[in-house]
């Protein structure tokens, strides 16, 4: 479970989900914030320039009475005069009985309107209060002098804040609902791009599998489109090399078995006079002796070499038979090896406890024994022990001789057709098809032979199964 | 000997003169048929495959003329062929590339078979089995009176099993007696001859109650 979720997360579709939503939140954000900040300007400057051009029409209208330097009198007088913008009048240390304090304005606009002829204002934000405090040099006469009185009024921002907060939130709630629909086009986009792609994975494994003829529909004509037009066409061309391969492999194979059966019966005729060229070979003149002794031989040889390359090519027709009968192992081996005159004692040393029953092909056994065995005292050096036991419901027939081994190199290609251990050695005796034929005749009853070196030559396990006796 | 093929007529001739045998030779099983009442043979060995009419149909032609031993020559890459063989009535097969001295083993053991069992037995050779008459003196098999026409082959095989009612022969214990096969002989020759024997003694060849198998094991005469 938790690996599927694992998969799912590594996959293609929450990288397209967060890729959305990131662009969407991104977007959202961006607007809401453009938004909130020009909103909140407008609603700000306009109080403020609404604010401070009352201050200034209220100054400029009662200012023609003052008298300067002011008394305590005309200070309070012009407060009174401003009382409807709760503003305060200060000259030096004085200031007008009404209005709000002078201590509260900040010090930067206190300075900044001693030293400017502008109407001058400043924003703070007292304890998440918002304020607005304008400050106004009055000037007399027409030159713009500076008169030295000061109004300040204070103003608070709160509906003003309020009214921006509720925009922001209006903004912020706007965003958050195009978030799930960001997810769900998120969603949908990956299904349209997923599922080709998941019809282009299932088709490209079965490819893997060898169902060469796999093909898939192509729709529309976009990237997809091409991917799965290559993919047919990869497929296609695949097939086409792979049939092609395989008529030739199959004509090359019926070709060794047609040559061979061709050969089998000049060869039967030759063979079937070998034995008067061997008799006869004495009374011939020395330098014909030898021509038919040789001739006589290597019909012989020719003869084993095409029996066991019908037999091989039978494998590759899959056109080999197994007979199947019930046997005392022990006893088959024990004909096989005095068939050939490799009775116990001499260079074979069989230990075969009796009473092991098995279900096997007699004819096949006898081929395995007779190559295992023939192969052993040929390649390795005598005393071959055959060893018979049972193991977890195999029979287990081991040859196991005391030669130099097999060179490590050549292990893994034991069983293959025409290899030969020793290449100084290149003509034996036998075909280069015995232990081939000994492994697929092991395979055909669903077992098979090993080959290993035991440090002091080799061996090799034939394994069967016993079938139900 | 019928031998399409004229190398291997001629290379097989020569082989089996110089094993001491008179070799009359026809190279297709028309010409053997013909030799076969010309030359009166001991034996033939013949070829399965032939032009014209095959080494079956002659097999089968041969074998209705009389109790001939015939050994027949195979390929071994073709199973079907041995069983057909055999099933079309030859006493016994060599797989070609054929080697002379076992050809020749062969025949001698088919042809031991014709003469092996004559003047050993006692005089009251006479067995009765049911319904069935064996005569091992006189080599004569009756079924209720009637004579019954087996060859060497079915003839010895008849005469091993009976020879102790009830005991199981396996089929290669059959094999050494009856074939000489001292080793690795097929099986299928004592079962096909086993067939061929009860279609001949048995009332229902299916149900036989002479010639019983032994299943796993082999098979064993009935005991009446």
């Amino acid at each position: 479970m938790t690996s599927r979720i694992r998969s799912w997360l590594a996959g293609l579709r929450p990288r397209l989900v967060a890729a959305f939503a990131v662009i969407m939140i991104v977007g959202a954000t961006a607007a809401a914030g453009a938004s909130y900040v020009s909103a909140r300007t407008a609603i700000l400057k306009g109080f403020q320039d609404q604010t401070m051009l009352k201050l200034r029409d209220q100054i400029v209208t009662y200012l023609p009475t003052v008298s300067l330097p002011p008394t305590q009198a005309t200070l309070d007088a012009f407060g009174t005069a401003l009382k409807s913008s709760n503003a305060v009048v200060v000259y030096h240390g004085l200031r007008s009985g009404s209005g709000i304090d002078p201590d509260s304005v900040p010090a930067d606009l206190r300075q900044a309107v001693a030293s400017s002829t502008n109407i001058q204002f400043q924003r703070v934000d007292a304890q998440g209060y918002p304020q607005f405090f304008v400050g106004v040099p009055v000037q007399t006469g027409t030159e713009g002098q500076t008169s030295g009185i000061e109004v300040y009024t204070m103003v608070s921002l709160d509906q003003q804040q309020a009214a921006i907060d509720d925009l922001s939130r209006t903004a912020w709630q706007t965003s958050a609902l195009a978030l799930p629909f960001a997810v769900v086009l998120a969603l949908l986009a990956a299904r349209q791009v997923l599922r080709p792609v998941r019809a282009l994975n299932k088709a490209a494994s079965e490819l893997g599998q060898g169902k060469l003829d796999v093909r898939l529909r192509v729709k529309g004509s976009d990237e997809l489109a091409q991917l799965v037009t290559t993919f047919n066409n990869t497929a296609a061309e695949l097939e086409r090399t792979v049939g092609t391969l395989r008529t030739m492999e199959a004509d090359a194979r019926r070709f060794v078995a047609d040559v061979s059966h061709e050969l089998r019966t000049p060869l039967a005729a030759m063979n079937a006079v070998t034995d008067v060229l061997d008799e006869d070979a004495e009374q011939l003149p020395p330098d014909t002796a030898v021509a038919a002794r040789l001739v006589s031989a290597e019909t012989r040889r020719l003869t084993r070499l095409v029996q066991d390359l019908i037999e091989i090519s039978r494998f590759d027709a899959g056109r080999a038979e197994l007979r199947r009968e019930d046997l005392d192992v022990a006893a088959a081996v024990t004909d096989s090896l005095a068939a050939r005159g490799w009775a116990p004692g001499t260079d074979v040393v069989a230990e075969l406890p009796a009473g092991i029953t098995a279900r096997l092909d007699r004819r096949r056994l006898d081929i395995v024994v007779a190559n295992l065995v023939g192969n052993a005292l040929r390649h390795g050096a005598p005393p071959v022990e055959v060893a018979l036991r049972v193991e977890r419901g195999d029979v287990v027939l081991a040859v196991t001789d005391h030669g130099p081994g097999i060179p490590e190199a050549v292990l893994p290609l034991v069983f293959d057709r025409f290899t030969k251990a020793d290449t100084a050695r290149a003509r034996s005796e036998g075909s280069g098809l015995g232990l081939s034929i000994a492994r697929e005749n092991a395979r055909l009853h669903g077992g098979d032979i090993v080959a290993v070196n035991t440090g002091t030559g080799a061996r090799f396990e034939l394994r069967l199964p016993r079938e139900a006796w | 000997m019928v031998e399409d093929d004229a190398a291997v007529r001629e290379g097989l001739e020569l082989a089996l003169r110089r094993q001491g045998h008179v070799v009359h030779t026809a190279e297709s099983g028309e010409v053997g048929i013909e030799l076969l009442v010309l030359r009166r043979p001991d034996i033939v060995v013949l070829d399965l495959m032939l032009p014209g009419m095959d080494g079956f149909e002659t097999c089968r032609r041969m074998r209705a003329s009389g109790p001939i031993p015939i050994v027949m020559l195979t390929a071994r890459s073709d199973d079907f062929d041995i069983v057909a063989g055999l099933e079309a009535g030859a006493d016994d097969y060599v797989v070609k590339p054929v080697e002379p001295r076992v050809l020749d083993a062969r025949i001698r053991a088919v042809l031991r078979r014709a003469v092996s069992e004559r003047p050993t037995e006692q005089p009251e050779s006479e067995e009765r089995h049911g319904d069935l008459v064996i005569d091992r003196a006189g080599l004569e098999v009756t079924k209720r009176g009637t004579p019954v026409s087996l060859t060497p082959t079915e003839l010895k095989l008849l005469l091993e099993l009976s020879r102790t009612p009830g005991q199981v022969y396996s089929r290669q214990q059959i094999l050494t007696a009856v074939w000489d096969h001292d080793y690795l002989g097929d099986s299928r020759l004592v079962d096909a001859c086993v067939q061929r024997l009860r279609a001949k003694i048995e009332d229902v060849p299916a149900k036989p109650e002479h010639v019983q198998t032994v299943r796993g094991f082999g098979y064993r005469f009935g005991r009446s």
